[in-house]
């Protein structure tokens, strides 16, 4: 049935990659980093299942090793924007460069 | 045999585009809302791919977990934390042509490695469906290939950023 070979999906799984690469060096809001880093995710997620898919179909230990991934990667998003808004209300902005006065947060 | 072929191309042909035209999107546009919206649209596209590759319940995973419980993490966590002054100034052009350059030349390499390299045996066809039943059997098995410490420590894992999301998000006296 299926007419598209494996590095086809490899190559898209690296496109998202890079993007969301890109997305962490350039961007400056703690918000928008989380987004690349689950852009990064997401590919990786897509890798495991290809794998398994294309070169061991008889096992299924890339399905869930994405299924684990996606139930971790919910957790580290739900601590990082705890911290985010917890970092809002102590500074009024979320501006990763400006964020060197977290030691400050006592006062 | 071939117009099933030529069907599923044109299927992943359809999601690989979304997915790119979106990602990019995601990491280029200025306003945060925007990125998260094409975020979940890379998020819908990759369910799309799951579903191609024969991976339901991995599809419906990613739908609920990732476009439905992440997604409105984002939001909201946006509307919390939007201020006034967000008119986004744009960042330094050289460190965003450094940023440019380092990301176009690791996909040029990993493009080069995927092209070069030899794999072992590839399968040409999608397999067939993973049946539910056998998923749920290794999830809650604890023999070999067996998925049930991980199950619990994962609950575990939860429970802990559950707690830990509360107590560093609530308001201190």
């Amino acid at each position: 049935m299926n007419a598209v070979p494996m590095t086809y999906f490899l190559v898209l799984s690296t496109i998202l990659f890079f993007a969301g690469i890109y997305g962490f060096i350039t961007r400056r809001n703690l918000l928008a980093m989380l987004i690349s880093l689950e852009l990064i995710l997401n590919s990786t997620d897509i890798n495991f299942a290809v794998f398994n898919r294309f070169l061991y179909p008889e096992h299924m230990e890339g399905m869930f090793f994405s299924l684990f991934s996606i139930a971790i990667s919910a957790a580290e998003t739900a601590v990082a924007v705890a911290i985010i808004i917890h970092v809002f209300r102590h500074l009024k902005h979320i501006e990763a460069q400006k964020l060197n006065q977290l030691t400050d947060l006592k006062k | 045999m071939g117009h099933e072929s030529l069907s599923s191309v044109i299927v992943f042909g359809i999601l690989a585009a979304v997915m790119v035209y979106c990602s990019i999107k995601a990491v280029t546009t200025t306003k945060i809302l925007r990125a998260v919206t094409h975020l979940l649209f890379v998020l819908f596209a990759t369910a799309g791919l799951y579903f191609y590759l024969n991976y339901s319940f991995l599809g419906a995973v990613q739908l609920t977990v990732y476009a439905g419980g992440i997604v409105v993490l984002y939001v909201f966590s946006i509307f919390l934390t939007s201020t006034d002054e967000d008119k986004h100034k744009p960042i330094k052009s050289y460190r965003r042509w450094l940023g440019f350059l380092a990301a176009s030349a690791g996909t040029l390499l990993c493009v080069y490695l995927f092209y070069t390299v030899s794999w072992s045996h590839t399968h040409q066809n999608v397999g067939e469906e993973v049946p539910m039943k056998d998923i749920g059997l290794a999830l809650m098995s604890g023999e070999k290939f067996g998925y049930l410490l991980p199950f619990e420590a994962l609950s575990i894992l939860l429970l802990a950023c559950i707690i830990g999301a509360v107590m560093i998000a609530r308001k201190r006296q």
